[in-house]
């Protein structure tokens, strides 16, 4: 019923720091310990979307295909047909290699400053995300800090944190962006100001729950210990809820792209992932709007490695075992 | 108890006095003493009343309800007696004045975004999300192919289809809803997988002790157990779709909807009508996910984080 074990030399097995301590069950938390001896399954499952990706294409190209073989009164071989569905200047679906091909071209092959570069794209996009996740992970902090401290915002603050999340925040992001712009900021700080109003609650969530998670027993050792509030909160709260943190911190990252994906969609901007994807889809340049996604894709995960790869390195640092 | 009560009315009171004059003077400096007064008053209140614990509702409900009074009365009292700019923050007042002014537009607009792409595209996708989960979890390959996959999908920012899903579907609500289903079905698929794996092996033997089938499992054993795992992920996914639906029609759409009328108010900087569409979404968000929690409770009641309450 088990097989996890089989595969297990062909990835190194997880280190078992996150996984001794309590989770919010979510995708990150799932991730760890089913991962053992996944290559194989993971190239296949791939293998079979890319397989079904090349049949969609030739199924959703079909009419512009045969609308083009109308035209030059040859009947067309099935190869000939393949072969076009696959070439279509504006696909309705690009096969694989275009938008590799493409994706190729725009990172490889410009100069990094030109705006017809992804990389710039990328990081302009990518730089105002981490601003304002920089910005949201101190703000969450701090009300984390506030809610477990203080009573009275415990009972009135928290409920409204709560409920908050289930409000479509992202929908306020256009109005951020011309509130600012009305002020006179633009460029990067409306859609860091998104970004980190986006990434807040899930840290101020993880932190309080990662503030309370010392259990009755070490809380009464620290009272032994005659400690005062200060040093319980340093010395037992601060270091149980790191964990906690990090698991909140990579959730909120990948929020805060998205954050500052979408505050360039209304306003018209010229430059990042966003204004590339809404530029794409005026002009009908779907294969550019599919490198954009792969780019987006690309730095969603990228970001998160780099987070993780920080968990890792500060949980060995206060002495997880791997 | 009473002390809290006193210092409440008190404030009530002050607060009431205080919008008055706003409505009918201008703000002079005995004025601002007493909006300070209040909002020392009402703290005052609120730290009393925040340490009762008995009855419940005192702390569960009355508390951050009061606080979400103060906050916005504040909002009221610090817009318009500063006299800010209504196209950089408008006074509640004001919003509820459009929002009452336009609700024939709002109710369309609520008809498209939420009743037509939101609800179909997320019952679509998590219901796909979990018919997969099930057939997937008999296959381990399979599981362990799409798991790490769904989790690496939790770092993309999805909503970027939307252009890519307009291009197939339209303008209508089908594209939006195309979107949704999308975005909904990989927290579905992962949480239903972990809840279906989180029935214990003693569980499972005293199953296989009763000469139960695979079917008989599944039906009597692991979907009941793995009931709070997909309504965490139904949770999500109400969130998740609403926010779908409405960045999904800043990509176009037809001449109504949530999305549409956000993008729109903005181009004519008619800021009061953008806050009152984002108070219905808001409303439309948190009753979707009150309605939600509410079937949670009728289906796991058994569960440890309900029966802990009612002892």
């Amino acid at each position: 019923m088990s097989p996890t074990a089989s595969g297990s030399h062909c990835v190194p097995a997880t280190p078992m720091t996150t996984e001794a301590l309590p989770r919010p069950i979510g995708l990150a938390a799932t991730f760890g310990h089913l991962r053992e001896g996944t290559a194989l399954p993971v190239t296949v499952v791939l293998l079979v979307t890319i397989v079904a990706w090349y049949l969609g294409a030739i199924w959703l190209n079909s009419g512009l295909v045969e609308q083009r073989f109308e035209q030059t009164d040859k009947p067309a071989t099935t190869a000939e047909f393949i072969d076009t569905a696959w070439s279509l200047d504006r696909p309705v679906l690009p096969a694989p290699h275009q938008v590799a091909i493409e994706f190729y071209d725009s990172v490889f092959t410009r100069d990094v400053t030109s705006p017809r570069s992804l990389v710039y794209h990328a990081y302009v996009t990518g730089s105002a995300a981490v601003v304002g996740f920089v910005f949201g992970t101190l703000l969450g902090i701090v009300l984390a800090v506030g809610i477990v401290s203080w009573r009275t915002l415990d009972r009135s603050l928290l409920p409204w944190i709560i409920a908050s999340q289930t409000v479509p925040i992202l929908a306020i992001a256009p109005m951020i962006i011309v509130v600012l712009g009305n002020v006179g900021l633009t460029g990067l700080m409306p859609k860091a100001v998104i970004s980190m109003y986006l990434c807040f609650f899930p840290i101020t969530i993880g932190m309080v729950k990662g503030l309370r998670s010392p259990d009755p027993l070490q809380l009464d050792l620290m009272r032994t210990y005659s400690a005062n509030r200060n040093q319980v909160f340093w010395k037992l709260r601060w270091p149980a809820s790191v964990a906690f943190l990090f698991t909140s911190l990579k959730v909120a990252i990948a929020i805060s792209l998205v954050g500052a994906i979408v505050g360039e969609l209304p306003t018209g901007a010229q430059a990042g992932l966003g204004a590339r994807l809404l530029s794409g889809s005026y002009y009908g340049q779907t294969v550019q709007i599919w490198a954009a996604l792969f780019m987006a894709a690309l730095l969603g995960m990228a970001l998160v490695a780099v987070v993780e790869l920080a968990e890792r390195l500060t949980l060995r640092r206060m002495g997880a075992r791997p | 108890m009473r002390a809290g009560a006193i210092a409440m009315a008190l404030a009530l009171a002050g607060a009431i006095a205080s919008l008055w004059l706003l409505e009918n003077t201008a703000p002079t400096l005995a004025f601002w003493a007493l909006v300070i007064a209040v909002t020392i008053a009402s703290w005052i209140g609120l730290e009393r009343l925040a340490r009762i614990d008995k009855p419940r509702w005192i702390g569960a409900i009355l508390v951050p309800g009061l606080f979400g009074l103060l906050l916005l009365y504040l909002w009221q009292v610090l817009t318009v007696g500063f006299d800010v700019p209504p196209i950089l923050l408008p006074s509640p007042a004001r919003i509820g004045h459009q929002l009452a002014a336009n609700l024939d537009l709002e109710w369309q607009d609520f008809r498209q975004t939420f009743l037509k792409s939101v609800l179909a595209g997320f019952v679509l996708g998590s219901g796909l999300g979990f018919i997969v989960a099930i057939l997937v979890d008999r296959s381990p390959f399979l599981q362990r192919g799409l798991l790490p996959l769904g989790a690496l999908v939790s770092a993309i920012p999805i909503v970027g289809i939307a252009p890519i899903m307009v291009m197939w579907f339209g303008f209508d609500w089908q594209s939006k809803a195309a979107v949704i289903v999308i975005m909904t079905f990989f927290p579905m698929l992962v949480n239903t997988l972990a809840g279906l794996a989180s029935a214990n092996s003693i569980e499972r033997d005293l199953m296989h002790s009763y000469g139960a089938g695979y079917g008989q499992t599944l039906a009597k054993l692991r979907l009941p157990s793995a009931l709070p795992f997909v309504f965490n992920a139904l949770k999500i996914n109400s969130t998740l779709a609403l926010i779908g639906g409405i960045v999904a029609e800043f990509f176009g759409t037809p001449v109504v909807g949530m999305g549409f009328r956000i993008s729109v108010e903005i181009g004519r900087m008619n800021v009061d009508m953008v806050w009152a569409t984002i108070a219905v979404a808001a409303l439309a968000g948190s009753v979707f996910y009150g309605i939600l929690a509410l079937i949670e409770r009728g289906f796991t009641f058994w569960h440890p984080s309900y029966r802990q309450e009612r002892s």
